[in-house]
């Protein structure tokens, strides 16, 4: 089913309805609508266990939905296959695996969605650059990414969906764990995303410096929906209904966890 | 250079080149997504093959093939599920092929000093035809392993997000599943079945020692694996001892070379990433 250029403008890029999905037999999501129109950008907020991440996870087909409907560019999820439209940033505190890499051989994994046989030509070399280049990560770019901070690793994530030079970024927590500093790069490198034309759907613990960026929030209470619109005021996941502070911990070099004023 | 006059030491050294090869090459993906345990159970199960391969009185080498490709993508089954009483269903399926392999080379009426041959690597067992299937499997191996380092990388390096690029992941990890196995039946008959899982990870834990990036540590590893078995193999040749624990044994002495070298180079670089970070809180700012 082609659509028209003029359909294809007011059809949503993400169309998610009465979406359920369960986690072994506890369910996640309990009936989810959520739409993205093209040149959005949506944070899904809510606290931790609310189901925002599986409902982006569902979204990019890495969790099954039990019931409900999901359509991506207009096409039936079933039929999907432009996987090169969707840069995907996955909820991850690193970047390392269990041999070392560089930080260019990392990011240019992402660009096996548009390449042909996994072979890179000047075109691809040159996105993969620009990926970089975004990021402010050129100078680390033949640097192991053993080597790197926690908000330069997120640095790196990013980059690699990047590379694909997405019409649609989905993003999985990308500020979790990442210091200030690293913060005002990440929120500067989507900044220029949003002024290019590209769809961002965000996971957030928080709005923190991405609040300004933000067009529509999208509040998650145990699997429902529970607010659709502007970005609530009192920002932050302080100021949800249910919130406990859990943060997602990296397993290694990660801070001692502090418990009170003494320990 | 005598012992290159005896046939069987050429096609114990052309097989050892191949090892040396194939090994670290797979090896490097199965350490880079923490599996390096996976040669080790295709070794235990492909026992399995040769002794089916004694007792029809076919080739040991296609039936270890045949049986390890089984067992390779019964474990990739397990593994793709994720669950975590997998670890013992692995287990099971390794002990079980290592327990029925020796079960049944003994009922073929085998000998303790065939079993442990394919145990533990012998020089004087290749046989012509073993060069043969070994060149052939090897093609194939490097093929997939440099062929598609890019894809292989990819869904080592992180799964979900390589599935989400609409790469074809499951495909992949099966035929991921298969060189592995494959790998092991062509080490078999010099590292040996219980040893084969070593020069899968050793030269890549000797490599990763100095190196940064990925494609450089796949070349050193698969330069170490080549040295490591030619030097094994030739030793072996003085020695008389199984061709498999000298080259282990090599590779680790590698390894801790590679360790001795790199320690003050890593240390070098603690330093500088230290002195880069270092700043002293501002005193005057505190206010009490």
């Amino acid at each position: 089913m082609q659509s028209t250029p003029a359909q294809a403008a007011d059809q949503p890029v993400i169309s998610l309805r009465g979406a359920t999905a369960s986690l072994g037999s506890r369910p996640v999501l309990r009936g989810v609508d959520l739409s993205v129109h093209r040149g959005e950008v949506v944070a899904l907020l809510g606290a931790n266990g609310s189901g925002k991440s599986t409902a982006v996870r569902a979204v990019v087909g890495q969790v099954p939905l039990t019931d409900g409907e999901l359509s991506l560019f207009g096409t039936d999820f079933k039929r999907f296959r432009s996987w090169s439209r969707i840069g995907y940033v996955p909820q991850r505190t690193t970047a390392a695996s269990g041999v070392p890499a560089t930080v260019r051989e990392v990011v240019s994994a992402g660009r096996l969605a548009r390449s042909r046989f996994g072979i890179l030509r000047k075109a691809d070399k040159a996105a993969v650059e620009r990926a970089l280049a975004l990021l402010g990560m050129e100078e680390y770019a033949s640097s192991s990414v053993n080597a790197l901070s926690g908000g330069q690793h997120q640095r790196v994530l990013i980059a690699r969906a990047l590379a694909v030079e997405p019409e649609l970024l989905i993003m999985d927590e990308p500020m979790a764990g990442v210091d200030l500093a690293n913060q005002e790069v990440l929120a500067n490198a989507l900044r220029e995303q949003k002024a290019l034309g590209t769809t961002l759907l965000l996971v957030l613990h928080e709005l923190g410096p991405l609040e300004p960026l933000i067009d529509r929030a999208v509040v998650l209470r145990d699997g429902c929906v529970v607010h659709d619109g502007p970005p609530p005021e009192a920002v932050g996941q302080h100021a949800l209904p249910g919130h406990d502070h859990v943060h997602p911990h990296a397993a290694h070099d990660a801070e001692p966890l502090r418990t009170g004023l003494l320990s | 250079m005598d012992l290159l006059e005896y046939a069987f030491m050429q096609r114990a050294l052309i097989a050892a080149a191949i090892v040396g090869l194939t090994a670290p090459a797979i090896g490097t993906y199965l350490v880079q997504r923490r599996q390096a345990v996976m040669g080790d159970g295709i070794g235990h199960v492909a026992t399995t093959g040769v002794g089916l391969g004694f007792l029809l009185n076919t080739s040991p080498v296609w039936m270890a093939s045949l049986v390890a490709v089984i067992g390779a993508v019964g474990m990739e089954h397990i593994r793709s599920r994720g669950k975590t009483s997998g670890d013992i269903a692995l287990a099971m399926l390794f002990y079980g092929g290592l327990a029925g392999g020796v079960m049944i080379i003994n009922m073929a009426g085998g000998s303790t000093a065939t079993l442990s041959s394919y145990l533990f690597g012998g020089i004087t067992t290749v046989a012509p035809e073993d060069v043969w299937a070994a060149v052939i499997l090897a093609v194939f191996v490097l093929a997939v392993t440099v062929g598609l380092r890019r894809q292989l990388f990819a869904i080592s390096q992180d799964e979900e997000f390589a599935r989400v690029t609409g790469m074809p992941v499951r495909a992949l990890n099966l035929l991921m599943a298969v060189t592995a196995a494959l790998t092991v039946t062509v080490a078999m008959r010099i590292v040996g079945l219980l040893l084969v899982s070593a020069m899968m990870v050793i030269p890549v834990a000797a490599a990763q020692r100095v190196t940064r990036g990925f494609a450089a540590t796949l070349s050193l590893a698969m330069l170490i694996g080549v040295l490591v078995s030619l030097s094994g193999v030739t030793a072996t040749y003085y020695l008389d001892a199984p061709s498999g624990a000298a080259i282990v044994l090599l590779a680790i002495a590698v390894f801790v070379v590679m360790t001795a070298v790199s320690a003050p180079l890593a240390r070098r670089r603690a330093k500088a990433a230290r002195a880069a970070t270092e700043e002293v809180c501002p005193r005057d700012d505190v206010k009490v």
